[in-house]
């Protein structure tokens, strides 16, 4: 297998604040790699780094073999990504989203009608495709955001806990359609609160205070920390190391 | 409670750009209004075309560039070259003076001068003709040895309140009344309908804090900051232009509460009715700033208008504050000469409460 | 290119999809003209007066009989003493008082000399500038009637004959003067607050995020932007001018080519401008304030209701920063005289190094990265 994510030493700092310190890991193409932390334990600042969206204070990293420093425009062109926040237009409808975003990553006009005809009848709501967003419900709109991000076919997708304020079922739903995209062999990176998620992911690599304490695949962190579930080795990294307050 | 208002007042002051406007603004504001904005004329460019070229329109050229109003931009040597100065725009009047000026002004008592103006502005034009006419006339009639009319009417003028007859006057009013609305209304409205959009608004609501104490908890930083912002004008006007506080200060910030007040509950209105930030904004900046600058009478007299906008004038509250400001500090007037305008303000404010209670009621049952 | 094509769809599909945008594009601009143009007028008329008269004499009534058939004046009452006038300057119930005191027609019959008082109240400094001069005037003229029907063939024939003539607008209307200048406010307004907005927007809401993850170039999204709002402030301005044309007659002497060339040139000034403020700010609340702020600056030094050469030389200099001075300037000098590019062209070449200017700092500003 060969790597599509590779960071080696990774520091972002904020002043005297180390969001990230000295983070080592990589992805494999066609994995699903969970990113798991506390809130502000660093994922999403990690997360903006490897997107392009920000740049890093030191270390080697390379996404879809580009260099975050120089080839963010070469790395944007290879990847999906679906933000924390809900972020299609609320004003367009389903199609004109499809129309817009598939426009700016070049596909062609042909490329963007099969594309969404082809996506949007994989939800099942192509009856709802001339919809304007603002009247869809929003696990619908969570599908048709992940639908958007591995429009035009990207290396990586990178989620932003993509399930939250979701009900189980859908979450169940999406975890179908991340596992679809996989099988194509789109490498998906993914940050959730959700341990139950978690053992759906290959490998998930946890991060307490800016750094990874751990990363294997579920079944042999459980064995590490003794733990019956994700959910208890979860607990017992976040809890166990210094908390100052 | 106290805490509430607290919470306001950091939101207000961590937002250091918004501070840096809010207290700003006043100053540049006046600052311009008192020097930079003003009617008077001084150094008009203008053209001089000398069809005489004798002794006498030399003197009246030299007349009028060291009367202060004028300045001698270029002297034309033809009729034709006059258009083109207007259209560049190098002058805004030509004097034409016609051949033989002063043999005929001698030898006939006839001379004839041309003044033309650019009237693409017609109040300069207008001024500058005036006083280009008068000082030609002053001219001759110091040269022909004048004997007195038979009849004379003289009239003595008096400029009352403002014998200097400054700018400044007539727009510090209109700066503090503005002011006081824009951030009163128009900030209040706003940081609500934010609470609004973010759903903050409902946690507060199903505290154990009351609905007024939510309200005034909004409220309170505003007035404060609105009043440090008026005192602020008041200060500067009073020091550096020499407006002059003739009533009583007391009174004055009195009515400023009232009318901070009734501004303070027009912003509450808006964001009872509005949904978004974008909305309130929107309303705010149609219903109460064009208004207020333009039928206010802050700097352009109401009698002038058609009548249709006279009467919507009569509901804008700034009109009625800025008389009361130029009563107090102007003419140094006492609630006798403006109790009615004080009421009008008084029950604008009872309406507006009134109207969002009712607004508000209904969003709650 | 193609890229910008999908940005442009989606910007126009979304400005008119939002219903309160048509009104604002079609109706506020009209509304604007009308009100702006009615009320930001200098023009004085019924100036309110009392008259206290204490002669009673036909001389007195003579002159009042000048002043309430006068269109400047509107006699509103009649005071029987001075300090009685004066109150009603006090109360704001009329601007100027009259006073003819008693023996006023007495000392005509015996000096050839009258009294008169004339207090004004000078709380706005022009007007009441404005309204003394009008007030003397009458006077004056009411003063040549009696000589010359006491002493015919008394009066002096003016030595000199001045003929004043106004070029471009002889009648020296106001509004020919306004309706210019309202019209770059108006392009201005639409240019700056919805281009600045809309940026902004897109930042508070989060989608500005799902953008910069793309490979869109900054070229491409800053044109998309900008695009959909300098041709709406284009389509504003025909709009206005052909309401100019049809509802104040005031047609435009230049060459409308021109016009719309140099409109052009100096909305991607304004737009550059809101970008830029956009680009500084997080929420439409600060945007909002800053470009108001600038806005109210701007207008007030620009010339629009006070002439910018009566400004001191720092408030002039200030003036060289001022984009709305330059297009107002230009503006009336298409419409109104008919100037051409050479009588401009050293305006016109600031205007472009200043849209280059804000345009790139626009640019630099925008960053896809946070």
């Amino acid at each position: 297998m060969k790597p599509v994510i590779e960071v080696h030493n990774m520091v972002k700092k904020f002043g005297d604040f180390v969001a990230n310190d000295n983070l080592t890991f990589s992805v494999n193409q066609g994995e699903i790699f969970g990113f798991l932390g506390a809130n502000g334990a660093g994922k999403t600042t990690a997360m903006k780094i490897l997107c392009g969206l920000s740049k890093p204070s030191s270390g080697v990293i390379k996404v879809a073999g580009f260099d975050v420093y120089k080839q963010t425009e070469q790395i944007k062109r290879n990847i999906g990504y679906m933000s924390q926040r809900f972020s299609l237009y609320n004003d367009l409808t389903v199609r004109e989203n499809f129309r817009f975003y598939g426009g700016i990553y070049g596909l062609s006009g042909r490329q963007i009608k099969d594309q969404t005809d082809k996506l949007l009848s994989r939800l099942g709501i192509i009856q709802s495709a001339d919809k304007v967003l603002r009247d869809i419900p929003l696990g619908w709109k969570q599908k048709l955001a992940f639908s958007v991000a591995v429009m035009h076919k990207p290396t990586i997708v990178f989620l932003d806990e993509p399930t939250g304020g979701v009900d189980p079922v859908t979450r169940r739903q999406f975890w179908e359609l991340i596992y679809e995209s996989a099988n194509e062999g789109i490498t998906v990176f993914v940050t959730t609160h959700y341990m139950d998620e978690a053992e759906y992911c290959e490998r998930v690599s946890i991060m307490v205070d800016g750094r990874i304490e751990a990363l294997d695949s579920p079944d042999q962190l459980k064995k590490t920390y003794k733990s019956a579930s994700m959910n208890e080795v979860f607990l017992k990294l976040a809890r166990a190391p210094k908390v100052v307050i | 409670m106290k805490g509430f208002i607290f919470k306001e007042f950091l939101h207000i002051f961590r937002d250091r750009r918004t501070m840096l406007i809010l207290f700003g603004m006043p100053i540049v504001q006046v600052l311009l209004f008192g020097f930079a904005i003003t009617n008077e004329i001084n150094n008009a460019r203008i053209a001089v075309l000398d069809e005489a070229k004798d002794e006498m329109s030399r003197v009246i050229t030299d007349k009028m560039t060291s009367s202060g109003y004028f300045e001698l931009a270029t002297v034309l040597q033809s009729r034709d070259e006059i258009e083109s100065a207007f259209k560049k725009g190098q002058v805004k009047m030509v004097v034409v003076f016609e051949p033989d000026f002063s043999s005929r002004f001698v030898k006939e008592g006839q001379a004839a001068v041309q003044l033309i103006a650019d009237a693409s502005d017609p109040n300069t034009a207008g001024l500058l003709t005036n006083y280009a006419s008068a000082i030609i006339r002053d001219f001759a009639m110091n040269l022909q040895d004048q004997q007195k009319p038979p009849i004379q009417l003289r009239t003595e003028t008096t400029m009352l309140y403002n014998p200097e007859l400054k700018g400044v006057f007539m727009f510090v009013p209109g700066t503090i009344t503005i002011l006081l609305m824009l951030i009163s209304a128009m900030m209040t409205s706003i940081s609500i309908a934010r609470e609004k959009e973010l759903g903050t608004m409902e946690v507060l609501l199903v505290s154990p804090l009351k609905p007024w104490q939510i309200i005034s908890g909004k409220v309170v930083p505003y007035i404060m900051l609105s009043f440090i912002n008026a005192l602020v004008i008041l200060i500067l006007s009073y020091t550096v232009f020499g407006m002059p506080m003739r009533g009583s200060l007391i009174l004055l910030l009195l009515e400023s509460i009232l009318f901070i007040v009734m501004a303070l509950s027009m912003g509450i209105f808006i964001s009872t009715v509005s949904k978004t930030q974008q909305q309130a904004m929107l309303l705010s900046m149609f219903v109460l700033m064009l208004p207020t600058i333009l039928l206010s009478g802050f700097i352009f007299p109401i009698a002038n208008m058609p009548l249709p906008l006279q009467w919507l004038s009569h509901i804008m509250p700034s009109k009625w504050f800025i008389i009361i400001i130029k009563q107090i500090m102007l003419k140094g007037l006492g609630i006798a000469y403006f109790w009615k305008e004080t009421l009008i303000l008084a029950g604008m404010t009872l309406l507006f409460v009134g109207m969002s209670v009712k607004k508000f009621n209904i969003r709650l049952a | 290119m193609r890229t910008i094509l999908y940005i442009l769809q989606k910007e126009f599909i979304q400005i008119f999809r939002d219903k309160a945008m048509l009104p604002i594009i079609l109706v506020v601009p009209v509304l604007q003209l009308l009100v702006l143009s009615y009320t930001a007028t200098f023009e004085i008329k019924n100036t309110r007066l009392i008259i206290c008269d204490q002669d009673g004499s036909s001389e007195s009534r003579e002159l009042l009989a000048k002043f309430s058939g006068s269109d400047f004046f509107q006699i509103e009452g009649f005071a029987s003493r001075y300090e009685e006038g004066v109150e009603w300057l006090k109360q704001g119930r009329a601007e100027q008082l009259l006073m003819i005191k008693s023996g006023f027609s007495e000392d005509l019959h015996r000096e050839g000399t009258g009294k008169l008082l004339l207090v004004t109240d000078a709380i706005n400094g022009s007007a009441a500038a404005l309204m003394n001069a009008y007030a003397l005037s009458i006077i004056n003229q009411y003063n040549n009637e009696l000589i010359q029907e006491k002493f015919p063939g008394k009066i002096l024939a003016e030595a000199v004959s001045i003929s004043p003539s106004y070029w471009y607008n002889p009648d020296l209307n106001y509004k020919t003067f306004m309706v210019p200048g309202i019209l770059v406010l108006l392009v201005t307004i639409i240019g700056m607050f919805l281009s600045g907005m809309n940026v902004v927007k897109e930042k508070e809401l989060g989608t500005i995020e799902q953008i910069n993850v793309t490979p869109i170039k900054k070229y491409q999204f800053v044109v998309g932007k900008l695009l959909p709002f300098w041709i709406i402030a284009l389509f504003e301005l025909a709009f206005g001018l052909i309401v100019a044309r049809l509802v104040f007659q005031i047609p435009v002497v230049g060459s409308v080519g021109l016009l719309f060339g140099v409109a052009s040139l100096y909305l991607l000034v304004v737009l550059g401008f809101g970008l830029l403020v956009s680009t500084m700010t997080d929420t439409m609340q600060q945007a909002m304030f800053i470009s108001w702020f600038f806005m109210v600056v701007f207008i007030l030094m620009s010339g629009l209701f006070t002439p910018v050469e009566s400004m001191p030389d720092w408030a002039q200099w200030i003036n060289t920063l001022n984009p709305i001075a330059y297009f107002i300037q230009i503006n009336r000098m298409i419409m109104l005289k008919g100037s051409g590019f050479s009588d401009f062209s050293g305006l016109f070449y600031s205007l472009v190094a200043y849209a280059i200017l804000t345009l790139s700092l626009a640019v630099w500003r925008y960053r896809k990265t946070v």
